[in-house]
């Protein structure tokens, strides 16, 4: 035993590297594989508040394109007054007030407004920072969406005044997509290549396609509304190997001057995901497989 | 004491300037990854400890990790430097810490040729450590070699440039003293 502690006690640096070496490695993976880490939370406050004081200064040199996406955002929800039609629709203007009644929810998104305070594009896994966290009602899972309402990334990390989103240009993202022309889904990836190019997958070869065609979030996810713009296709190519088109999109939102978002939480996704978990567990759980 | 506050307000600056700068500039291409925050293990005094190095070279990590928000990454890669640099001095210059004549390293205090040795070994370890570990992840085998190359060679750049436009003032120590 003796020897024990003198042979630690003779390579004391060497034992201290290593340690150091494990704690690195340990962050890194826990970091990347379950976004949970609980000591972020906590380092998450203190980095955000000067995040925060070094985007107001950034802020000020973006404002005319940030006015521009708003303007465009404003354009499009004139379009929907009720006061546009010569016959309001009663539901559809229910809908969009968001009545509730004693019986059942009508309303299904809600936004909540924050600001972007760190960003990056240059890594692989690309992150973002939001000045909202889990005191102003941001929580796990929900999306992100630009000033001018195309889609950003999710949320994955949450203290109590930031919030913490993975972008789309991060390889562990996966998005569900749909052409706009003909409805087809599939979903959107990125390689890690170019912040300009996302893969759009699962696209058969049978769909007709051009150069410029919309990608908008699809009916099927979870945590993105509905027919929000993700990007257009920038190059057609068809894979001989497979039955799919490559397709490369050029996302809508710019990264690089992300400021003004909006956080969208879908009221009903946690019934969504419960069903879809009960689901599978009954259908492929050996103990319940029906003769 | 004084010196204490000088090398903080320094590991402070470098941290800002890799953060804020470095890491928001657009890069020339995606495999030139400039970083110069690590220059401060490589700057800090012959005089310390193995495992006071250590400890100071996570924390430095570790802080610049908070901020790029990818936590270990950069601690690893400076971890692995601080281990590493010991012996590399020993190597390039045999002789007794007590027998210094600058207290940390520069051109004055080691000459020119071992200086850029010192660098160039511990700036290309740091990013081959680095880029390896986000290559274990995800990216291909020739944005791997091409980031470490690249980045090794625009960070020396970087390096020898702070080091002509700020001269670290270093007192010549003398036994009388």
């Amino acid at each position: 035993m003796r020897n024990v502690f003198l042979f630690i006690r003779r390579y004391h640096t060497f034992f201290l590297f290593l340690l150091l070496q494990i704690v690195s490695w340990w962050f890194l993976a826990s970091f990347n594989r379950f976004h949970q880490a609980r000591f972020l939370t906590t380092a998450q406050e203190i980095t955000g508040s000067i995040n925060r004081r070094y985007d107001r200064v950034e802020d000020f040199f973006q404002l005319r394109a940030e006015n521009q996406r708003v303007h465009q955002l404003n354009d499009s929800l004139l379009n929907l007054l009720p006061a546009n039609d010569l016959v309001i629709d009663r539901q559809q203007y229910f809908r969009q007030e968001g009545a509730t009644d004693s019986t059942k929810r009508l309303r299904r998104y809600v936004y909540r407004p924050a600001t972007v305070i760190y960003n990056s594009i240059q890594e692989e896994k690309n992150y973002f920072q939001l000045d909202r966290g889990s005191d102003q009602g941001i929580r796990e899972n929900m999306a992100v969406l630009n000033a001018d309402g195309s889609a950003v990334g999710v949320i994955v990390l949450v203290s109590p005044n930031f919030s913490q989103g993975m972008s789309l240009l991060h390889v562990q993202q996966r998005v569900n997509a749909t052409l706009k022309k003909t409805g087809e889904f599939g979903t959107l990836e990125w390689d890690g290549a170019h912040p300009d190019r996302l893969l759009l997958k699962g696209i058969p070869k049978g769909v007709f396609l051009k150069i410029g065609d919309t990608v908008l979030t699809s009916s099927y996810s979870f945590n993105f509304p509905p027919g929000k713009l993700l990007g257009r296709v920038s190059s057609l190519s068809t894979d001989k190997s497979t039955n799919f088109h490559i397709i490369e999109v050029q996302p809508a939102a710019n990264f690089r001057n992300l400021q003004q978002v909006f956080v969208v939480e879908n009221l009903q996704m946690d019934e969504q995901v419960s069903l879809n978990r009960e689901a599978r567990k009954r259908i492929e759980d050996p103990k319940n497989r029906r003769p | 004491m004084s010196r204490f506050f000088r090398y903080l307000l320094r590991g402070l600056l470098l941290v800002a300037v890799q953060v804020y700068l470095l890491n928001k500039v657009p890069h020339l291409h995606r495999l030139v990854v400039p970083s110069l925050y690590f220059v401060f293990v490589l700057w800090l005094p012959f005089s310390l400890s193995r495992p006071a190095l250590l400890l100071i070279a996570f924390l430095l990590g570790i802080s610049v990790d908070y901020f790029t928000l990818t936590p270990g990454l950069h601690a690893a890669a400076c971890v692995l430097i601080a281990y590493v640099r010991p012996y590399l001095i020993t190597l390039l210059m045999p002789r007794d810490t007590q027998d210094f004549q600058y207290p940390e390293p520069s051109v004055r205090a080691m000459q020119w040729a071992p200086y850029a040795l010192y660098l160039l070994v511990l700036t290309f370890l740091h990013h081959f450590y680095l880029t390896f570990l986000q290559w274990l992840s995800v990216g291909s085998f020739w944005s791997f070699l091409g980031k470490t190359f690249l980045g090794t060679l625009i960070s020396l750049l970087l390096i020898f440039t702070a080091d002509l436009l700020f001269p670290r003032q270093q007192s010549y120590r003398t036994n009388t003293a």
